[in-house]
């Protein structure tokens, strides 16, 4: 910890959220054959990946987001970091606007990702097989001037010691690790320019249960230990359980409950957060009631009238069909449900 | 039927490589009575899609049986020879696979693949065949299966895809479908589908199932008897609820601890020290004792082979017994 005292201080002014999204959305557009275009004038397709979406994180919690593939979530993931840019709306870190300020002076975007990292589902795509581990975890800090090459590798060592790793896979390669231990380089590779934000897209679903276990402990540590703010990418509903203080669900692209996680767990009240918590095969409750679930996710390229999940809702009535509810405080959590709304659930 | 359907004995499976010859399955031996389902369940590299594949004839070359038989219903089906095997394989065993896009050929109507694996193993008319295949997509929860037989794989969604391999995997009547990893390239709403529908159609068929799977909960909601494998053996084996609540194999133990549950109160996950050692790095006796808390010298020295314990079985000296008042 003592090591990184210099570069990570931010100044920590009391703000309500460290991290914001503000009515986010991003649109792809699906390009065509331009003979297509020319014979069938056909248009360009969009797909809204993501729309409208709004939250907030407190600083050094944890926000996890969860939906099945499709869904958005990691769409939502990069435009927070400023990998893609949003079609509407905008993204902030601190007070600041992401996209904005990376598409700023050099210094000034180079000073804002370095207070933001991400970490990648895959440890087996997202290293590169012919850098060794300690290029790779030094990469940031030399590309951002943080250390003179002579200090990499002692800077390498406390950042291998601290992700549960020895000293020596520092000269090792990639291939050399299994995917648990590849996901610490990852890990140690994302903490190194001292971040206060960290985005983690599916960390651990590439990983066996035993080493996600590991994984997720190591950080839930770092994360106390850093205070840490973080965005949990997931469609894991019970890892999401570990890991976040707050959830947001997600469905074709829109937040469809955001509450606390105790909130969530007890008392679900989308359908289709019900539908999911029921779907969840659980070691411990084999008996339980269930929910049947119902269809699958429809074409985001033609996405149903009204509620997106209305074809799929067993509460669905003329209103979801032809109405888009939207996100309502619900008790302590937010809901978009005219079923929940109107009190028919 | 007398004995059970299928019986594995000390099965290995060894694979030669210039550095020597490795051991992926070490005396592996279990059974699976008619109608029951048997999960397997390990982490990557355990061996356990290495005992279906055995079980079927299709290990991929180097890999070869280097010990051991294999029976079905009594009758030796490891040494037969590739085309009895290939008969074997469909008729008496089906199989689904995690990815149902490498099960399916893109070029053929689902319909095309169906007839034609209704015909190869029992004796049908062409219309016969097509109405067997239009129920049996029925059967799977496929709507309009009459329009889905003239549609191609990949105007399949995922889940409508694993739906017509369970189709083609029931097409022969085997007696036995080794499914592995069935579920896991499905999102969790279709998985939970899909299990449902694995349970109910082997129900009605009669089959009975080999789940392979690295997903605990899965296990849980689906089989009546679990194998757990560690590092090319089967370390505990007896009824699912016993092997998950009563656990005598630390491995099992340490296994089920780091599982993450809904209704969980812990803080924090349980976690094993370590990893899997790598199939050419495997321990001397024991094969977990650098990982175990309880280990010994003798763990060091001996394999422990498996043994009654309580309600399982489990390969472990120094099992955990539960000091219950009964």
């Amino acid at each position: 910890m003592g090591d990184r005292a210099a570069i990570t201080a931010p100044a920590a002014t009391g703000s309500a959220g460290a991290v914001e999204a503000r009515a986010l959305g991003k649109t792809f557009v699906m390009r065509t054959p331009w003979t297509d275009r020319l014979l069938r004038r056909t248009v360009p397709r969009r797909v809204h990946a993501v729309e409208d979406v709004s939250f907030t994180i407190a600083r050094g919690r944890t926000f996890a987001l969860v939906g099945e593939s499709g869904c958005g979530k990691s769409t939502l993931a990069r435009l927070m970091v400023g990998l893609e840019t949003p079609t509407h709306g905008s993204a902030w870190l601190d007070g600041v606007d992401v996209q904005a300020t990376l598409e700023g002076p050099r210094a000034v975007a180079q000073a804002l990702r370095r207070r933001m990292q991400m970490i990648f589902q895959d440890p087996y795509a997202s290293l590169n097989p012919r850098w060794r581990v300690a290029d790779i975890v030094a990469e940031p800090l030399l590309e951002q001037g943080l250390i003179e090459p002579a200090q990499a590798s002692e800077r390498v060592a406390a950042l291998l010691a601290s992700v549960g790793l020895d000293g020596v896979d520092a000269r090792k390669f990639p291939h050399q690790f299994s995917g648990g231990q590849r996901q610490r380089i990852s890990i140690a590779r994302a903490i190194a320019t001292g971040p206060e934000f960290l985005v983690c897209d599916e960390p651990t679903s590439a990983l066996d249960v035993s080493v996600q276990a590991q994984v997720l402990n190591l950080m839930a540590d770092l994360q106390r230990e850093r205070a840490l703010t973080c965005l949990f990418i997931s469609h894991n509903l019970v890892v999401v359980r570990y890991v976040a203080d707050d959830v947001g669900v997600m469905y074709l692209g829109r937040l469809v409950e955001l509450a606390p996680k105790a909130e969530l767990f007890a008392a679900p009240r989308h359908p289709y957060t019900r539908m999911l918590l029921a779907a969840v095969p659980d070691l411990l409750s084999r008996d339980r009631e269930r929910a049947p679930v119902l269809g699958e996710v429809p074409n985001p390229l033609a996405p149903p009238s009204g509620c997106a999940f209305h074809p799929r809702c067993p509460h669905a009535n003329e209103r979801c069909r032809l109405e888009r509810p939207a996100l309502r405080p619900s008790g302590p959590v937010q809901v978009a449900c005219h079923a929940v709304e109107e009190g028919r659930i | 039927m007398t004995g059970p359907l299928l019986e594995v004995r000390d099965l290995c499976v060894e694979f030669p490589t210039r550095h020597g010859t490795l051991r992926a399955l070490d005396g592996v031996s279990f059974d699976i009575a008619a109608g029951e389902i048997l999960g397997i369940v390990g982490e990557s590299g355990a061996g356990k899609s290495l005992t279906g594949a055995a079980i079927i004839g299709l290990l991929e070359p180097p890999g070869r049986v280097c010990g051991g038989q294999i029976l079905l219903e009594g009758r030796r089906i490891d040494d037969l020879p590739a085309d009895a095997m290939r008969r074997l394989r469909g008729k008496h065993i089906g199989a689904i696979f995690q990815d149902p896009l490498t099960s399916l050929n893109p070029l053929y109507t689902v319909g095309r693949q169906l007839i034609e694996t209704l015909r190869t193993h029992l004796p049908l008319s062409a219309s016969a065949a097509r109405a067997r295949a239009i129920d049996l997509l029925r059967q799977t929860g496929i709507p309009a299966p009459e329009a889905r037989m003239a549609q191609y794989p990949h105007e399949f969604s995922g889940g409508m895809r694993q739906r017509a391999v369970i189709a083609l995997a029931l097409a022969g009547e085997p007696q036995l479908i080794i499914a592995d990893e069935p579920t896991t390239a499905l999102d969790v709403a279709v998985q939970a589908q899909i299990i449902a529908l694995l349970r109910g159609v082997t129900q009605a068929h009669g089959a009975s199932v080999m789940l392979i799977t690295h997903d605990m909960g899965v296990i849980a909601e689906t089989c009546d008897r679990v194998a757990v494998m560690y590092a090319g053996h089967i370390v505990e084996i007896g009824p699912v609820s016993e092997v998950i609540h009563h656990p005598a194999h630390p491995y099992t133990a340490g296994l089920m601890a780091s599982v993450p549950s809904l209704v969980d109160t812990r803080g924090r996950l349980a976690q094993i020290q370590g990893s899997l050692p790598r199939l050419d790095e495997i321990p001397s006796g024991c094969a977990f004792h650098p990982r175990c808390p309880k280990a010994s010298p003798r763990c060091t020295d001996e394999r422990p082979e498996l043994a009654l314990v309580q309600r399982t079985r489990a390969a472990c000296w120094w099992p955990i017994i539960e000091n219950t008042a009964a």
